[in-house]
């Protein structure tokens, strides 16, 4: 199968701090590939290098594509959606404004509202509450919401940082879930960044683990989860 | 009786121009942080591109419509080429930045026009709305222009997905980038919009005040206090603070304290509200979880 993301020698700086140390990463067409890590490994900067909103160096090539200049702004639109650490929630907008601010970059009209559609269904709450001002909205909800958002754009590739950030756990499984219906039925390809390790190897097949900028171990998730040393060590259990 | 609407309509009248300044200001601070100082002499500048259209011969309208688009191209351009590159400068810089522009606008505005007084063209009949000498067509055609001029923009931004991602990447630029949104052009956008509006206040105004360079320096004054007193981060807000500050000013002034001291009470009105309540009358604090 062919590389839907091919990253190569990713480094990246926080003024004269180096955050990221040569990374090489690569994600199948359809894969779902788990970033996992320490806290302050570098997990959030390789998404925010990947999509360049941080000063960074080495090669991106997305679909074949070699992106690594290219603006973020530019990279959304060639079907990279981002669900940011934080949530990244527009607070004084509405929940239906911050969905549909994605039809500012979608020219099908009709397929965006079918989408729209989509979201509603996955995330029954946020209909709900569609026309409330998004920053009241419950943490759970902004991550229903920071989901929903990204998949107005009609990604093929999504990252996920963290998706799972403070939410109960009956929310996390719910989450979960959906991810997976829309890693299968929208054949939308993965980049999940987390902490509940076991959950986040539950849907993955394949694994990066990192460590201060670096990769210390790949390979696929069943690999990993079979490797008690590598769990006790880089997981924690 | 009589006096007292007389001094409202035309409080009302001062307040609309007020508005349409105090709009201009908010435009680009909600997504800048920055006040445009030269927002006034922009507003002076393409009234004056006005009055030379008109001189050579163009109808008011046909005038008044081309002086608006250029205001907005060149809003566009300004932030464009001066400054985007000054993008990440120290806010110091660019007050200094904003400030050259102001002067600029009124040297080139004296250097081509000069700095003697010219009368501007009222496009209102010289008429008595109810034939009792309360509102004249003047005054009610200039409230009538920033109603419409508001409700125009009112749509914009709450109707149509440019608007809508003007809004977002004032509120929150990373993420508005992470939903494919050029924010650098949105900026620029409102810079332009903010030109075009400053445009229609100073086309407003000229005929009452007449035009030369130094026309807008009271009235932007006045308009940052009534953007202050409604509320600097809220465009609504600071549309009914220039009403509030017109009609205050004018009833204030012929009342109790006279007209001379009618801008230091506009001052007095922006360290009252500021102290009171800091985000202005309409200043919504955001409600936001952490
Ligand atoms: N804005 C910043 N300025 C300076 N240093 C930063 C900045 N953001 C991150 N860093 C540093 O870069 C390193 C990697 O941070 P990053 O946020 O990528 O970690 P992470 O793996 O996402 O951690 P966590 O699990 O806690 O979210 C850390 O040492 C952090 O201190
Ligand atoms: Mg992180």
């Amino acid at each position: 199968m062919a590389a839907i993301l091919d990253v190569k020698g990713l480094s990246a700086w926080y003024g004269p701090i180096r955050a990221l140390y040569d990374l090489d990463l690569t994600i199948e067409q359809g894969g779902v590939t788990a970033l996992l890590g320490a806290n302050g490994a570098g997990k959030t900067t390789t998404l925010r290098a990947i999509c360049n909103m941080t000063r960074r160096a080495g090669t991106t090539t997305f679909d074949g594509k070699d992106i690594s200049k290219f603006t973020t702004e530019d990279i959304v639109r060639l079907g990279i959606g981002q669900v940011p650490e934080g949530r990244g929630t527009f607070t004084g907008l509405s929940v239906d404004e911050n969905l549909r601010l994605a039809f500012h970059i979608r020219k099908d009209r009709a397929e965006a509202m079918r989408d729209m559609d989509l979201v509603f269904e996955l995330f029954p709450r946020l209909k709900e509450r569609i026309k409330q001002q998004a920053g009241t909205l419950s943490g759970g909800e902004q991550q229903m919401l920071a989901v929903g958002r990204a998949l107005m754009l009609a990604p093929r590739l999504m990252l996920l940082d963290e998706p799972s950030f403070g939410l109960a756990p009956l929310i996390v499984q719910e989450i979960f879930r959906i991810l997976k219906r829309i890693n299968v039925e929208k054949k939308v390809s993965m980049l999940i960044v987390e902490q509940n390790a076991a959950l986040a190897l539950e849907l993955a097949d394949h694994v990066y683990l990192l460590e201060t900028g670096r990769v210390v171990t790949q390979g696929p998730s069943e690999l990993v989860k079979n490797d008690e040393t590598l769990r006790k060590a880089y997981l924690g259990y | 009786m009589e006096f007292f609407i007389q001094q409202l309509v035309a409080g009302l009248t001062s307040g609309a121009i007020y508005a349409c300044v105090a709009l201009g200001l908010v435009m680009i601070f909600v997504s800048t942080d920055h006040i445009n100082f030269a927002q006034g002499e922009m507003a002076m500048f393409a009234t004056y591109l006005a009055w030379a259209m008109i001189d050579v011969g163009f109808s008011y309208w046909m005038a008044f419509v081309c002086a608006v688009l250029l205001a907005f191209v060149g809003g566009l351009f300004i932030q464009r080429v001066i400054l985007k590159p000054l993008e990440t400068a120290p806010v110091l810089s660019l007050v200094v930045c904003f400030i050259a522009l102001l002067s600029f606008f009124n040297a080139l505005a004296g250097m081509l026009w000069s700095f003697t007084i010219k009368p501007f063209p009222t496009p209102f009949p010289p008429k008595d709305i109810f034939g009792n000498g309360l509102v004249s067509a003047q005054q009610l055609g200039i409230v009538a222009v920033t109603v419409i001029m508001l409700g125009i923009l009112t749509v914009f931004f709450r109707y149509t997905t440019l608007g809508l991602a003007m809004r977002a990447a004032a509120q929150n630029a990373s993420s508005a980038r992470l939903m494919g949104v050029r924010v650098s052009w949105m900026l620029a956008l409102g810079w332009g919009l903010a030109a075009a509006i400053g445009a229609v206040a100073g086309m407003l105004v000229a005929p009452i005040v007449f035009l030369d360079p130094n026309m807008m320096t009271g009235i932007l004054v006045y308009g940052f206090a009534g953007a202050l007193v409604g509320g600097i981060g809220n465009p609504m807000g600071a549309v009914a603070g220039g009403f509030i500050v017109g009609v205050l000013e004018n009833l204030v002034g012929s009342y109790l304290i006279g007209n001379e001291l009618k801008l230091s009470f506009a001052l007095a009105m922006v360290v009252g509200v500021l102290l009171l309540k800091p985000a202005g009358i309409f200043g919504q604090v955001i409600v936001r979880r952490v």
